[in-house]
Order: C-alpha cells, then structure tokens, then sequence
C-alpha cells in the first residue's frame, strides 16, 4: 500500500461528507468548487472539535440540531453595507431611473447573508423615493445568516466602515439617521425591513419564485462549479422580467457561461447585466 | 534544459512587497516556462494598476488573476484585492471571500495550500518580505508535497518575521538574497543566460 498525504485523504473524507449530508438532510454541496470548500470543511471540523472530518461526518449523520450550526459553516456569510460603493453609485445612477417606470417592482437579493447589503439597499430605495413601490426578497440557505438579517443588529465597530462605504455610494444623508447604536450594536430602522421578505432559498435545488426586475447574487457564484453556476444563471434567467438587471460580484464574470449569451453586459467593471430578450435589443 | 518536475510558482509578499516583487520578476527571463502567481498583502482592491508597474520592469505579461481561467506559462498573476485566490482542484484560478486567514485576504497560505494539492511535487513556493507569518504554514504545505521551498533571507528582507516564520515552520531549500532570487528561477528553469 503506498501511503496516502493526509490533504488526499481529506478529499476523499469530503467526498463521503457531501455524500451523508445529501442523504440525510438533502443538502446538495456536489455543485461547489472544491478546494475552497475543503477548506470550510476543515474549519467546521475545527470548529466542532473533532480530530477529523470523518467524525464531523459522524456527528452531522447522528445529531441533527448540529445542522443549522453546519450549515452556517460551510456557507460564506461575509458582507458589509454597501460594500463595493461603486456598485451602489451604478444601481442609483443607471437601475434605479429603470425601476422607476413601474408602478411597483420586485427586487431579490439571492444569497442576502446577515443581511448587511438588503438593508443598504432599503436606504438606496428610501432616498431616492421608490421603496414603497419595491418589494424584496432576501433569501439565503443559511438559517442563522437569515435570522440575524431579520435582526438587523450588527457590531458597532464595523458602523464606521458602513458609514464610509455610505458616503462614497453617494448617500444623501448620514448612515446614523437609519440606526440607533448601543451596547457595542448597532441596530437598524425597523421601518427598513417594511417591503422586505426574509426567506430560506437554497440556489442548488430551488426553483423560481417570483418575477424580478433587479436580482443582486455577489459573490455567491464564485462558489459553484461551471455547471452549478450556469444552473443558477438559467434560475435567474427565468426569474427576470424582460430587460432585467442581474448585478453579479466585481470580479466574476459570465464569460465563460453557457449563458453568457443571454445576458448583455451593461458597461464593463461593475458586473451589471440585462436580459436579453427575443423581442427587445 | 528546463526541470521538467516543475509546473508553476506560486510567490507571497507583505510589508516592503511591492518593491521585492517587482525586483523579482524584473528578474525573470523573458522564456520563463511556468506561471507565477503571487500574492501580495494591501489595501488596495483593485491590483490592475499594480500589475502595469510590473510590467514595465519585466518581459512577461502580468496580470490580475481572472476567475477560472487556468494560469499559463510565461504569465505572473496577481491575486485580487480583497479576496483569496485558490487553485482549484480542476487547475484553474477560484477566489474566495471568506474570513481572513492570518489577519489577510488575500492570504498567501491559502494559495500555497491549495496549489500544493494539485501541483504537487511540481510547485515551487517563494515567500518574501513581511512582518507577520502568513506563507510559513502553505510552504509547509509545499514541502510536504514534494515541492522547493525558497525563502528570501531575513537579514536583507526589509520586514524580515515572514520569512523568518517562513524558515522557523517549514524550513527551506534555498535561501536567498533579494537579487538572487530571480536567477535562481531562471537557472531552475535551465534558463542560466
């Protein structure tokens, strides 16, 4: 037998991972890039304690509170308000004119983690006059990522951060006017959340539900294998109403998508597409 | 005649990067036959004007690296700012946004880690200048696998704990001055001109 080095050994670890996790609770993580899953894998190991990912496998098979726990593991809830500032600019300067010619329009945010860009996108709303025409679905695969969206408390220390990245996306007031801060939180305008609807969705067995004129999914496709990613854009493609924004993250890229053809490049950088349609440009 | 074992570079920078970097590939023959890929801890998010000063200095195309497109020979790649960069399993570029690794994102363990499990004893690891240890535990990694380890020597680092925790963790089969490391990989290479 030649011996096996323990990162190869990991990788077969993992494959039986995925496999007990589809099994027992129908979680489906065979769509996932790997390596940086492995890693997640690994961290939750650590996480828990246990020496191995094969116990990891053993508790997640025996012990199912430790699901939600798991879950939020293996899944990449990092965010900020507004993050990419420039990305906000452009929805404010080119979508949101669009969004404006409806009497009331449909937005989700697909993988909305803590909840951190829902809400910087409430206040986008807000201050350019058009929330209470919107409707919005947040969703995540994450329970515990969506309860703490619904919160809408975030750690006082990262409000200056926010702030920052408020400004620079062009805001018209100060980001304090939507929080009120204590005991190191800062919690925010419950009357933010008045056209937001939380919900569990999980990209990789979910379906279409609702028609969107904006779908905002950064930094969640990064994730996904070539064929996960292209399921996924065909579920955003039938979820757009016709000329549809799809705001990806900054540095991904439709390229090299089976899709590629069906969305329309809005300008370069920002990761800003539209629906093509057979009828319209 | 190149070493045939070898299949790509993979290089980590911190504080006084920049310069040790661009030194580095300023020295690097213009038919280098592998890929470098570096990492270089900074601020900055977007690395494309970074990349345009390296290139200046060296014959090979430089780069931010794009999001899965596999590297080519010849070519030094930049990891994004803000995000990891890994090699994935398939050999092309993944980045991630996951929390930070040794106070870094990007960070040059990461990379190491996950370009040690595909190229194996075929990876080359280069960790430079910088005042924390990211890179010590992926050159590790490196070693474990069969791969070369070089280490710019701490005394004439302008930070020298990386490469110190560097030597300390993994060890290294080179370690070497600034200057001299760029030659090396050309001579690696079997490129000595």
């Amino acid at each position: 037998m030649s011996s096996l080095h323990p990162s190869d050994l990991q990788d077969i670890e993992v494959r039986l991972f995925v496999q007990a996790m589809q099994l027992r609770y129908g979680y489906d993580f065979s769509g996932y890039s790997p390596a940086s899953f492995k890693r997640r894998v690994r961290g939750a190991t650590e996480h828990f304690g246990l020496a191995t990912i094969s116990q990891l496998t053993e508790r997640a098979l025996h012990d199912e509170t430790l699901l939600t726990q798991l879950i939020a593991r293996l899944s990449v809830p990092v965010t900020e308000m507004f993050r990419n500032p420039e990305v906000f600019q452009q929805l404010r300067e080119d979508v949101l004119p669009w969004l404006s010619s409806f009497p009331q329009f449909n937005i989700w945010q697909a993988g909305c983690a803590s909840g951190e860009e829902v809400y910087s996108l409430a206040i986008l709303l807000e201050e350019a006059g058009l929330y209470d025409r919107a409707l919005i679905y947040a969703t995540d695969f994450n329970e515990h990522a969506l309860d703490r969206a619904r919160e809408g408390i975030y750690a006082a220390r990262e409000a200056r951060l926010f702030s920052e990245n408020y400004q620079r996306a062009g805001g018209s007031g100060s980001l304090s006017d939507y929080y009120v801060a204590g005991y190191d939180h800062i919690k925010l305008d419950a009357r933010l959340k008045r056209n937001i609807s939380f919900a569990n969705h999980n990209l990789t067995a979910d379906g279409v539900f609702c028609e969107a004129h904006l779908i905002l999914c950064r930094n969640v496709l990064i994730y996904f294998s070539d064929s996960l990613k292209d399921r996924v854009l065909t579920l955003f493609r039938d979820s757009l109403a016709r000329g549809g924004y799809l705001c990806l993250g900054n540095k991904e890229s439709l390229i090299l998508s089976t899709l590629a053809d069906e969305f329309k490049p809005v300008s370069s950088g920002h990761a800003f597409y539209r629906l093509r349609s057979t009828n319209a440009v | 005649m190149p070493s045939r074992r070898y299949r790509a570079v993979v290089v980590g920078a911190s504080l006084g990067g920049f310069h040790a970097l661009r030194t580095l590939f300023a020295a690097l023959h213009g038919r280098f036959p592998w890929p470098v890929i570096a990492v270089l801890h900074t601020a900055t998010e977007d690395v494309s004007d970074m990349a345009q000063l390296y290139a200046a200095r060296t014959p090979l195309n430089v780069s931010e690296a794009p999001e899965r497109v596999a590297p080519q020979a010849g070519n030094v790649y930049l990891a994004p700012g803000g995000m990891h960069l890994l090699i994935e399993t398939d050999g092309r570029f993944a980045f991630s946004t996951e929390a930070r690794v040794n106070f870094s994102r990007p960070s040059i363990d990461v990379l190491f880690d996950s370009a040690a499990d595909v190229y194996r004893s075929g990876l080359i690891g280069v960790v430079l200048t910088g005042a924390n240890d990211d890179g010590a535990r992926g050159l590790s990694a490196i070693r474990s696998r069969g791969g070369l380890a070089i280490v710019q020597n701490p005394a004439t680092a302008e930070a020298p704990s990386m490469p110190a925790a560097a030597l300390d963790i993994a060890g290294a089969d080179y370690v070497l001055d600034l200057e001299k490391l760029g030659p090396q990989l050309n001579r690696l290479a079997g490129l000595d001109a």
